[in-house]
């Protein structure tokens, strides 16, 4: 049978072959593969940075770079990759590419601002890296005043302002993403038809909408105290430095939530999919992502419990806090229980999948620590801190990403990468990053703190082993780029639906053709309906 | 979603305007007022977090913000207050012209919202003007007793308690914490009402864009949308204004 597959005539990647067709494309297919290429890149130099610091950390003391020179590396890993990377990973790569097709659309509802998303993620791109270039940043990637306001002497401006731009593309993507699905769905595509990967993005898009403007205006009030010499941080003038944590927080912390849902989207259909079987509580799923995104704009001052706020505010943000584990525990039982009797099989994206769910769970179970009051105290600002938002960020968002984009790169390029290392692949990722991470979480809990370039002799072992892990992990992220653009040329031919999986986008040829559809597709069917495809498959055997 | 609209708008549905993505002209248009809305709404929570700052600073510190909002001129804000009530009449006017397919008014309210925008903006250098002349812009050369000293022709200013100069408001508040407090509030002065003015600079540029558009007739009666978006676009931007106005200027006048 698989003789018989052949690249289609006419694909969205041979509709034009200039520069010019692809930099002033309106389609969304094409907008995705160069945010794609554009966040590799950021990704693989925020990963320069990690290496820096993870070297560094390999001894006791601070020998390997001055430890100014070390504040300059953990700052510029966490900008780029949360503001570069993770921030637009699978919304603007993965969504930008799948919610059209999902929802039975021949675009976005807005081509063009789409197209202006990326021009913009790339003049913030271009800012954030002229001040790297220029000497970095120190600050760390909270920019807390008063350091960032007046002390310190590094680019601080230049690099705001490159995450002000990005976030300028951050909040179109969101709203572009939010009217497509009011008002693009195909005839028949109701709400409670769409895949649970559009109800994730549907919530992140809400979160990128109503949280990003709030950065937006935190750092215009940061950009006048330290260009102008305004006041308003400034506790020498009766200014309040802690105001600027609460604003910057209130979207730092739903930040994360940009993050981690679209990941949690991706997992929905991995799952679905891979155990030829009915998502379990489809609506529950699809509400917990809405509960997500809710509860993750009133726990933000969680990560202030030692900065001075009020005992009986801390409390509440506390509980807030403790109940954002509800709805992700939802989501973590109903995949469980889509798993149990599913006909579950072990193909990469699944091994993506289930890392996801090992890793997931650990990073959600450290952020109750966290979120408990007494507990907090004694954590906050150690490696425990940082090893449980990596659990959350890379063990969970990226496992995602990664786990997304093996699952479509067949539609995306209609062509199938080698199983035999992508599974090698998948496996370096987890095991690299449980070496990393691990240890991180017993050492915090040792109570070594984050931001140092040097700690104590009796720490080292568990140090040698998170550099150790991270050079596993680097391993098993450059192993993918190797074996997808191998794959470009040489990967055998894919075919429509390579996974027999259910979804409009499977309905497409591989790679898609420009317009999507040939015919705008009626709608009759719930989602995820495996029985009836796998009724289907044991006939025709 | 409805099939019985979208069939019954596909008899006329090859409007230039039409995009290629869209079935109809009405699911365009749609798309779009969603889409301005959900902007609009960025812009609340972008100016929320002055708006926040703004609530904080005027309990802690509300004498020196009474103080300090005595300084601007009510002649000034009044004025541009009725000039930016004024331009949302214009514009609401623009919209209808050209639902009724009126290019000539279209154009001309256009233009006229446009003047009046101009005219805030004119008054805005009038009052920034005054400002630094009289270094009540935060930072370095601040100076909160600049003005009282030389004003009220300065023939008792040498020597003369800053308290006295006051009038007859018994302060708490000492020349020195005033000095450190007013900055905080010109402070978000200066913010707020700056970033209210980049917002009616680039409503202006956007005006000329759409004036210019309804001069070549891109728009009719079933296709006006740009006209009504940026309609929504300056509304926003003079509600902005109406709330800028009492907190700015008005914190305590009645004393």
């Amino acid at each position: 049978m698989l003789d018989t597959l052949k690249i289609p005539q006419r694909h969205y990647l041979n509709a034009g072959h200039s520069l010019k067709s692809w930099l002033l494309t309106k389609d969304h297919k094409r907008i995705a593969i160069m945010y794609l290429l554009s966040i590799s890149v950021m990704f693989f130099l925020g990963g320069l940075f990690a290496v820096g610091v993870r070297l560094e950390l390999a001894t006791p003391q601070g020998d390997f770079v001055s430890a100014d020179t070390y504040n300059k590396f953990f700052t510029m890993h966490g900008v780029i990759m949360v503001f570069f990377f993770l921030i637009p990973s699978i919304p603007a790569v993965l969504g930008n590419f799948l919610i059209p097709p999902m929802i039975g659309a021949k675009d976005l509802a807005f081509p063009r601002i789409n197209l202006l998303s990326l021009y913009i993620y790339w003049l913030g791109g271009l800012f954030t890296l002229a001040a790297m270039v220029m000497g970095g940043v120190d600050t760390g990637w909270t920019f807390y005043t008063p350091y960032s306001a007046s002390a310190s002497n590094t680019h601080i401006i230049p690099t705001a302002l490159g995450i002000f731009i990005a976030g300028f593309s951050s909040i179109l993507t969101g709203l572009n993403c939010v009217v497509t699905i009011h008002r693009m769905r195909a005839p028949g595509m109701t709400w409670f038809r769409l895949p649970l990967f559009v109800w994730a993005h549907y919530a992140t898009s809400l979160v990128q909408v109503l949280g990003t403007p709030v950065i937006a205006i935190t750092i215009v009030m940061l950009f006048v105290e330290r260009a102008f010499g305004f006041g308003i941080f400034d506790a020498a003038r009766g200014g309040d430095p802690v105001l600027f944590q609460h604003l910057f927080w209130f979207y730092s912390h739903p930040a994360v939530y940009i993050m981690i849902l679209p990941a949690l989207g991706v997992q929905s259909e991995l799952i679905s999919a891979f155990s030829r079987k009915r998502i379990f509580g489809y609506s529950f799923v699809a509400f917990s992502s809405l509960a997500i995104a809710v509860f993750g704009f009133i726990v933000w001052a969680h990560h202030m419990f030692v900065a001075g706020i009020s005992t009986y505010a801390a409390m509440v943000f506390s509980f807030l806090s403790f109940s954002v584990a509800i709805p992700s525990a939802v989501k973590m039982f109903n995949w469980s229980a889509t798993l149990y009797k599913g006909a579950v099989s072990f193909d990469t994206p699944m091994l993506y999948a289930y890392g996801f769910m090992g890793l997931f769970a650990i990073g959600g179970l450290t952020g109750l620590f966290l979120a408990t009051l007494g507990v907090d105290v004694h954590m906050h600002d150690t490696y425990f801190v940082v090893a449980h938002f990596h659990y959350i960020m890379v063990g969970g968002a990226i496992m995602g990403y990664l786990g997304g984009l093996h699952y479509w790169w067949p539609k995306i390029t209609g062509r199938m990468y080698s199983e035999f290392f992508s599974r090698v692949s998948a496996i370096t990722v987890f095991v690299g990053f449980n070496v990393t991470f691990f240890p991180q979480l017993v050492v915090g809990y040792l109570g070594m703190p984050r931001r140092y370039h040097a700690y104590p002799d009796e720490m080292q072992v568990l140090n040698v082993m998170s550099s150790a892990g991270a050079t596993v992990l680097a391993l098993g992220y450059v192993l993918p780029v190797i074996y997808f653009l191998w794959s470009l040329n040489y990967g055998p031919v894919a075919g429509p639906n390579p996974w027999g999986a259910s979804g409009l986008e499977w309905q497409m040829q591989s790679p898609p053709l420009p317009e999507n559809f040939t015919e705008v597709p009626e709608v009759t069917h719930e989602p995820y309906e495996y029985e009836h495809i796998v009724a289907k498959e044991t006939h025709l055997v | 979603m409805s099939n019985a609209v979208a069939h019954a708008d596909h008899g006329h549905a090859h409007h230039p305007a039409l995009q290629h993505h869209f079935d109809t002209l009405a699911q365009q248009k749609e798309a779009a007022v969603i889409g301005m809305w959900l902007f609009l709404l960025t812009e609340i929570l972008f100016f929320g977090g002055l708006f926040v700052a703004y609530m904080i600073y005027r309990i802690w510190y509300f004498e020196a913000f009474a103080e300090a909002s005595r300084r601007l001129s009510l002649f000034w804000g009044g004025l541009n207050t009725a000039v930016l009530i004024g331009s949302s009449l214009t514009m609401a006017l623009g919209v209808r012209a050209a639902q009724t397919n009126n290019r000539k008014w279209t154009v001309n309210w256009l233009i006229l919202t446009m003047l009046l925008g101009c005219v805030f903006l004119g008054v805005k250098v009038i009052e920034y003007q005054d400002k630094f002349a009289n270094y009540e812009v935060p930072g370095q050369n601040y100076n909160w007793l600049y003005h009282e000293q030389h004003s009220a022709g300065g023939e008792h200013a040498e020597g003369a308690a800053p308290a006295a100069a006051e009038g007859h408001r018994q302060l708490r508040m000492t020349p020195e914490q005033l000095q450190n407090t007013t900055q905080i509030y010109f402070s978000l002065y200066f913010t707020m009402t700056g970033l209210h003015a980049l917002h009616m600079i680039i409503g202006v540029g956007l005006m000329l864009v759409i004036t210019w558009m309804a001069w070549k007739g891109k728009f009719d009666a079933e296709w006006y949308t740009p006209v009504e978006m940026s309609g929504l676009y300056w509304h926003f931007v003079d509600i902005v204004w109406i709330f800028l106005f009492p907190l700015l200027y008005l914190v305590e006048r009645h004393q």
